[in-house]
């Protein structure tokens, strides 16, 4: 039997200590403060590739607005390197840790501002599609919740070796579409944990 | 050395649908999880980037201009793999209610005194043998809405990374002998008795600081452990 110790939720109560930075409204103004070590902004002076921005809102079972969600995401930068000794690359952008985390606001709604990943290696060699890998912690969830983000606008989606692995009538649920507001893309990612059109997770 | 994880290990997890703890029941996915290799996506995870961690951050009752009310405490142990080696470098976040089981949460609503002398939020990082310290008050017991009269353990919330986005592990850490244990359906929510029993610190005689600060010890064991030569043929 495993010994690791077991998961238990993240409350409702984590923002003031976890993301008291981050977009979450419920913050009350007189608490000890302290230098951000991640937020929702993962944009560095160094980073080189396009920036973007996520956004999107959770949803519950009955379609409603999840505003005590925390997501953190993890991703590689524009050459598709990771900030992690098992990446034997080297990085041009050192600062760039490709960390994120983001609390859900009053409308369950959550944002990052980052740089779009480039393409990782997968099994057996296989070059994955850029993506974002997703975890989602919250009041009512007893462990995270796992899941991807994949960019509309990018072809290698068709032969990604983990999306091909999801049933076709699921794998847009995991594909964030682009818009432009002005000079930026703004890919819109929902995520909707239970019900109609439910996000797919992932057992890892 | 290179880490495995493998999917046995979240078996002492809670299931997601446990319907004793009524959130859960709109918040949790109702599909089968897919199940997918691990990528060098989830094999890696933030293990830099922590230097904005200061040493006054880890104790909760010096970050105001008076100390908190309520019962001292030192809370320490080690970060571990499933090897029981240290986990070093690695951050540690808690929060937590104040001594009179209120959060500064504008969410809490529970009518006990906020302190203004404690927020409830602490963090730091692991020695190179993994170790961490805290210093705060205990946390008190408070209601929830969750069935009549529901009211949850003291607790202390933790959040720790591991050497990967499969190590991440939030969790919450219990006081030993809490009379509150056998109604807590998020305590329950965890089956396997043994592993219940991992989330609840000891207390600790040894480090308790006379005429000053009881000590609790609470070891976190984080998903990972070395490959066997088995492991390594199947990658």
């Amino acid at each position: 039997m495993s010994e690791i110790t077991p998961s238990q939720t993240v409350g409702p109560f984590f923002a003031y200590g976890l993301a008291p930075h981050s977009r979450c409204d419920w913050k009350p103004s007189d608490v000890y403060d302290w230098k951000e070590t991640a937020g929702a902004n993962l944009v560095t002076p160094d980073a080189s590739g396009t920036k973007i921005r996520i956004e999107g809102q959770v949803l519950d079972g009955d379609g409603l607005p999840i505003n005590d969600a925390m997501l953190e995401i993890w991703q590689a930068d524009a050459q598709g390197r990771y900030a992690h000794p098992r990446d034997s690359g080297t990085r041009p952008n050192t600062k760039f840790m490709g960390f994120g985390r983001s609390a859900t606001d009053k409308s369950g709604t959550y944002s990052f501002d980052t740089i779009k990943p480039g393409s990782v290696p997968g099994p057996n060699g296989k070059a994955q599609a850029p993506h974002i890998v997703f975890c989602i912690f919250s009041r009512g969830m007893l462990r995270q919740i796992h899941t991807r983000l994949y960019f509309s606008d990018e072809a290698a989606n068709a032969s990604d070796p983990i999306l091909t692995l999801v049933p076709a009538d699921r794998r847009g649920t995991l594909v964030a579409h682009k818009e432009m507001r002005g000079e930026l893309p703004v890919y819109r990612f929902d995520i909707r944990v239970q019900g109609e059109n439910e996000t797919v997770f992932f057992d890892i | 050395m290179t880490l495995v994880f493998p999917r046995e290990s979240l078996s002492v997890f809670p299931k997601h649908l446990t319907p004793d703890y009524r959130s859960t029941v709109k918040r949790t996915p109702s599909k089968p999880l897919i199940i997918v290799p691990q990528t060098l996506s989830e094999l890696t995870g933030p293990v830099y980037g922590h230097d904005a961690v200061q040493e006054g951050d880890a104790d909760l009752t010096k970050q105001h201009k008076g100390e908190p009310l309520g019962e001292r405490i030192i809370v320490h142990g080690h970060v571990l793999d499933e090897d029981k080696r240290p986990v070093p470098d690695t951050l540690v976040e808690i929060w937590q209610a104040n001594a009179c089981g209120r959060y500064v949460h504008n969410v809490d609503q529970h009518p006990a005194p906020l302190d203004p002398n404690f927020t409830g939020a602490g963090r730091t990082v692991t020695d190179s043998k993994g170790y961490y310290r805290f210093i705060t008050v205990k946390p008190g017991a408070y209601p929830w809405g969750n069935h009549h009269n529901a009211w949850r353990p003291n607790h202390i919330h933790f959040s720790v990374f591991g050497h990967s986005f499969l190590s991440r592990l939030v969790t919450q850490m219990y006081f030993p002998g809490d009379c509150l244990f056998p109604f807590d359906p998020i305590f329950n929510s965890v089956t396997d008795e043994k592993a219940r029993q991992r989330m609840i610190s000891k207390f600790d005689l040894e480090n308790t600081i006379p005429d000053w600060a009881l000590c609790f010890r609470f070891d976190i064991v984080l998903r990972g452990r070395e490959a066997t030569p088995q492991d390594t043929d199947k990658h």
